[in-house]
């Protein structure tokens, strides 16, 4: 039993939220799901895990072969954490129960940026808790390399239900890569994952999430960010295989001054794919940022990007861009951006664009002497290629090669 | 039995051949029955009013769909090239630098370059051409996206000298260039269109279209037309024809008989 100090009321709203749907996206009936699932051995060498999970997990840049270029690395199957291990003075990667165990004062943390009773699928992971990772810089300390986390669900038809919680202190850096995948790819699964996210004064987190699932599996993910004075979110998200039904609609609050928050998303839907994916900067603190990004992509399925920024304080200034292309003659591409500007003194602006690559751009291409093929291919890289201003440029790399990896399915 | 014998002594001496050509656009017919032969090695210069039809020339030799060719025909080196797309006129040897050139958000300068230089290119190469163009810094910029007008001039011609094509097709290149960027542009086109070789042995060819007639101050013309209404109007010298067209302006010129 875990001892946070408040659980009995988290208990109690999650219970009161069970079956409060959520705001967006399809309602996944949870009794169509399994729970449980076997315990998995634990590995102290990572490289010892079955060679094709190490393949599925390498796909979604979490190397288990080599880990010298990763400081820390955690990794759950179904539900059991498998492997955790740091290799950098001043990280702490471990699973959230070991967490719990070890420090009193994470129920500070607990449920802190994400509410307990946001819906049903938050209230599910509180009260069927499945552990999840538990990520932490200390004060001061900088990391080179990311830390990798991967949940990996093997079992068929499970609910997956993980909580994470991702702190970096004062003045520290964080640098952390997770990969979600699936071994089967047919079989039903559901992932539930909350991720909260602190980031304290002069603290810097860069988080890259690759997701690649399957076309029966669906996807709740729930996170939220609090970030300090001089903090900075760097969050990037790309998910270009198929899925049955993907909806998140992560959030960053600037509570401190000068508090900058990016988000940047890939999202590729193939046929029978639904995404509904946004990314919501709430500017409360006097000279707050925020910049979001998004590039959508269909080659036959339904994607709703959405995209929303308040700002709530002086001299905040926020960018929305938008921008979608339909690749097929079917897809649905609707991007949703907003703004609300609370006091005068803000800045927010917002751009979208959404339809087929222009034939005037690609003919241009083609007077060079590229073929349609080539000039089509040319367009969907340049649109793919998010330049991500404060990556580490091995993430840049790694982020690179999953978008190039995916080309030929979009082509 | 006629025509075979026309294309085997176009092969010897033209690079391009344009044969009663009639294009529209939309159904609409542009471009009524144009001739025009330029030899492997010149370059003629292209006068007219806006609207007049030269844009519209320039985009149907290089093969634009939207541009029908509803009659006649386009030979280039000796091949009837009317029916052929329009990479392949492309990768044929034929290449155009756009009044007007699209914004492809995404692609960098850098991407196009090196598509046009196809496997003969690389980063040093790549590199030089953006120097000689005074580009060096535009190759990680989006391509055309916020570019000056002068720019996008300039940008072009870097694409072409990458490119290498036999014919060029210019379309106004120093319109909204300053004083100082037009002897720059008069460098890059006669790089582009082997100026310092010797006719004989020259193989590049260009048609450029010029208003003011200022690049010809730069680069050497043959030949010169004027497009009126759709139609060549006058051929001849190119700075007479300007200084007509200076002196009496289009329709005056359009309307004299040489
Ligand atoms: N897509 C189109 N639909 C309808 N009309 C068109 C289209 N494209 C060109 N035209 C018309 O064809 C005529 C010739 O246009 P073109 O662009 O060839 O002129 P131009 O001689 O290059 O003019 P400028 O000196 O202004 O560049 C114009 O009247 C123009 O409006
Ligand atoms: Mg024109």
């Amino acid at each position: 039993m875990h001892k946070v100090k408040s659980s009995k009321t988290h208990r109690d709203r999650a219970k009161a939220a069970l079956t409060k749907a959520a705001a967006f996206g399809e309602d996944i009936d949870l009794s169509s799901y399994v729970s449980s699932a076997e315990e998995q051995p634990y590995q102290d060498d990572p490289s010892g895990l079955p060679a094709k999970a190490k393949e599925q997990m390498l796909g979604v840049g979490v190397i288990l072969d080599d880990v010298s270029q990763r400081s820390g690395t955690f990794i759950q199957t179904d539900n059991t954490p498998v492997h955790s291990s740091i290799r950098q003075e001043g990280i702490e990667v471990m699973s959230t129960r070991q967490a719990l165990e070890k420090y009193d004062w994470l129920s500070d943390y607990w449920w802190n940026a994400v509410p307990v009773d946001t819906d049903k699928y938050t209230a599910n992971v509180e009260l069927s808790q499945h552990n999840g990772y538990f990520i932490r810089a200390l004060p001061g300390y900088k990391t080179i390399y990311p830390v990798q986390a991967c949940l990996y669900l093997k079992r068929a038809r499970l609910a997956q239900n993980v909580h994470n919680i991702i702190i970096a202190e004062e003045d520290s850096e964080l640098h952390i890569i997770t990969g979600c995948t699936t071994a089967s790819s047919e079989e039903a699964g559901l992932h539930l994952g909350v991720s909260e996210f602190y980031i304290k004064r002069g603290a810097k987190i860069t988080f890259t999430m690759i997701h690649s699932w399957n076309p029966e599996v669906a996807v709740r993910p729930r996170s939220a960010a609090i970030v300090e004075e001089n903090g900075l979110l760097l969050s990037n998200y790309v998910i270009m295989k198929p899925v049955r039904s993907l909806q998140m609609y992560p959030s960053a609050r600037c509570v401190g001054e000068n508090a900058v928050v990016r988000y940047n998303s890939i999202l590729v839907a193939a046929p029978r794919s639904s995404l509904d994916v946004g990314s919501r900067a709430i500017l409360d603190a006097k000279g707050a940022k925020t910049e979001i990004i998004s590039r959508a992509i269909t080659t036959g399925g339904n994607i709703i990007a959405r995209g929303y920024i308040e700002g709530n304080a002086p001299e905040v200034k926020g960018h929305l861009e938008c921008r979608g292309l339909i690749l097929q003659r079917e897809g649905m591409i609707h991007a949703v951006p907003e703004l609300k500007g609370n006091l005068a003194g803000v800045d927010l602006s917002h751009e979208a664009a959404v339809g087929k690559i222009a034939e005037e751009e690609i003919e241009y291409l083609m007077a060079r002497g590229l073929t349609r093929t080539e000039a089509t291919a040319t367009i969907v890289r340049g649109f793919l290629r998010v330049d991500i201003e404060g990556l580490p440029p091995m993430l840049r790399a790694e982020l690179q090669r999953a978008v190039v990896a995916s080309e030929k399915e979009i082509m | 039995m006629e025509s075979e014998q026309a294309i085997e002594i176009s092969e010897v001496r033209n690079m391009l051949e344009i044969k009663q050509l009639t294009v529209a656009v939309e159904d609409k017919e542009i471009l009524h029955d144009v001739n025009m032969a330029i030899k492997k090695g010149e370059t003629h210069a292209l006068f007219g009013p806006n609207g007049s039809g030269k844009t519209t020339l320039l985009m149907a030799i290089m093969g634009f769909p939207r541009y029908q060719v509803t009659r006649g025909n386009i030979i280039f080196k000796g091949e009837d090239i009317t029916k052929l797309p329009l990479d392949e006129r492309a990768r044929l040897g034929i290449g155009m630098s756009f009044q007007r050139p699209p914004v492809v958000r995404g692609v960098k300068t850098r991407d196009i370059v090196a598509a046009c230089l196809k496997g003969r290119g690389n980063e040093e190469i790549i590199g030089q051409l953006a120097e000689k163009a005074n580009l060096a810094d535009f190759l990680n910029r989006e391509i055309n996206y916020r570019f000056s007008g002068g720019e996008i001039k300039r940008s072009e011609m870097m694409q072409l000298l990458a490119q290498k094509p036999e014919l060029s097709l210019l379309d106004e290149p120093e319109s909204g260039v300053d004083l100082t960027n037009i002897a720059l542009m008069g460098e890059l086109i006669n790089k582009l269109l082997e100026k310092d070789c010797p006719i004989r042995t020259r193989k590049c060819t260009g048609l450029i279209i010029t208003h003011t007639g200022h690049i010809l101050n730069y680069v050497n013309a043959r030949t010169g037309y004027v497009m009126f209404d759709g139609r060549i109007a006058c051929e001849g010298d190119p700075h007479e024809i300007l200084a007509t067209i200076k002196e009496k302006g289009y329709r005056e010129c359009a309307r004299c008989t040489k």
